[in-house]
């Protein structure tokens, strides 16, 4: 059996990579979405699960950057970005980029007392909104620079 | 030539050490006026308990949205020169 | 008298930029150039330090006196700059070794 670098690595390194997904993307998610609550937000979240991308190409071998699709994700970042922006546009009543949702009542509008207090999660206003749209277009550019690095010397042999 | 770089290597470490010399002792910061308003309004203004999230995302914005330009850019950039041109 | 955390520093620029100045491969010019990056960001951090002072999250704070929370936000902003620059020099070194066939920086290239 030929055991090359393009071919992926063992049995048990796919094994343990399909495994060990599930916990690792929960918890990019978890620090995602408490990113008004504990340190972490958007970026860094983005990056926690844009790791499972370089795992999974270095676990199945090269060719395997082939077969990912490139057209969903070209479509979560470009959606990322301009929900990001359209989510400035929405407070023009008063200012760009003005919190509308902070202190209303509305979705994530609780008011907070001053002084520490465990995390409550419905506050921040347009806060957490924004992370996760910056989440996922993070996760969808970081992946694309993985992607098309790998895949540029595929087809050379 | 290699006298020439060793030089110039030995002249930027002089120049940032003499930079380094006249910042304000570490853990001592000079002005922050700015940064009071930020810990003192910042959780009853945003709502967030986590004031660098509410700077981030509320007090400095358009920072971010600068930001999240560049990293679609630099994405675009990677995919049109790592492109196969068709003959 | 200097600080500690800034001359340490210091000395990480000068060690990437020696990088960049002494080596011939490519791959290793742009690795100086991303440690230059990471060591200005440690110096951004660590400019905004209070004696005492704990993370600016109000979630169990143990105190109110915090560190300052805008070199912060900037370093933030600064890492995704830097991981744009370094995507975009290795894409071009892989461009250049895919066309001239070497890596070497000081060889002529533009006279065929």
């Amino acid at each position: 059996m030929k055991r090359s670098s393009e071919s992926g690595m063992s049995v048990i390194v796919r094994t343990v990579t399909c495994v060990a997904a599930i916990p690792v993307i929960i918890f990019g998610l978890y620090v995602i979405m408490h990113g008004h609550l504990t340190p972490g937000g958007g970026f860094a979240g983005g990056a926690i699960i844009a790791t499972m991308t370089a795992l999974f190409i270095v676990a199945e071998g090269g060719d395997a950057a082939d077969r990912l699709g490139r057209g969903m994700l070209l479509t979560a970042e470009s959606a990322g970005l301009v929900l990001f922006a359209l989510l400035a546009f929405l407070g023009l009543r008063t200012t760009f980029f003005y919190n509308f949702l902070a202190n209303s009542g509305s979705i994530f509008g609780t008011q907070v007392p001053f002084g520490p207090n465990p995390g409550y999660l419905e506050t921040a206003g347009v806060i957490p909104l924004m992370n996760l749209v910056v989440g996922l277009e993070v996760f969808a550019a970081l992946s694309l620079v993985v992607i098309f690095m790998f895949s540029y010397r595929r087809e050379e042999q | 030539m290699i006298r020439v770089k060793i030089l110039t290597l030995v002249l930027l470490f002089a120049f940032l050490v003499a930079c380094a010399v006249q910042t304000h002792p570490f853990g001592k910061p000079d002005q922050t006026f700015m940064d009071d308003y930020f810990i003192q309004n910042g959780q009853a203004e945003t709502g967030s308990n986590n004031i660098v999230s509410s700077v981030v995302f509320d007090y400095r914005g358009f920072d971010t949205l600068g930001e999240a330009s560049i990293l679609f850019a630099a994405a675009m950039g990677v995919f049109l020169v790592l492109r196969r041109v068709e003959k | 008298m200097i600080s500690l955390p800034f001359l340490a520093v210091m000395v990480i620029i000068s060690i990437g930029l020696s990088a960049v100045i002494f080596r011939r491969n490519l791959v290793k010019i742009v690795m100086g150039t991303s440690i230059v990056a990471s060591a200005i960001n440690l110096f951004i951090v660590s400019l905004g330090y209070r004696e005492g002072g704990v993370a600016p999250i109000f979630t169990g704070a143990p105190t109110l006196e915090m560190v300052l929370p805008t070199p912060q936000a900037l370093t933030l902003t600064s890492i995704v700059i830097d991981l744009a620059v370094t995507a975009m020099m290795l894409s071009f070194a892989i461009i250049i070794y895919k066309h001239y066939g070497s890596l070497d920086s000081r060889k002529r290239r533009l006279r065929e």
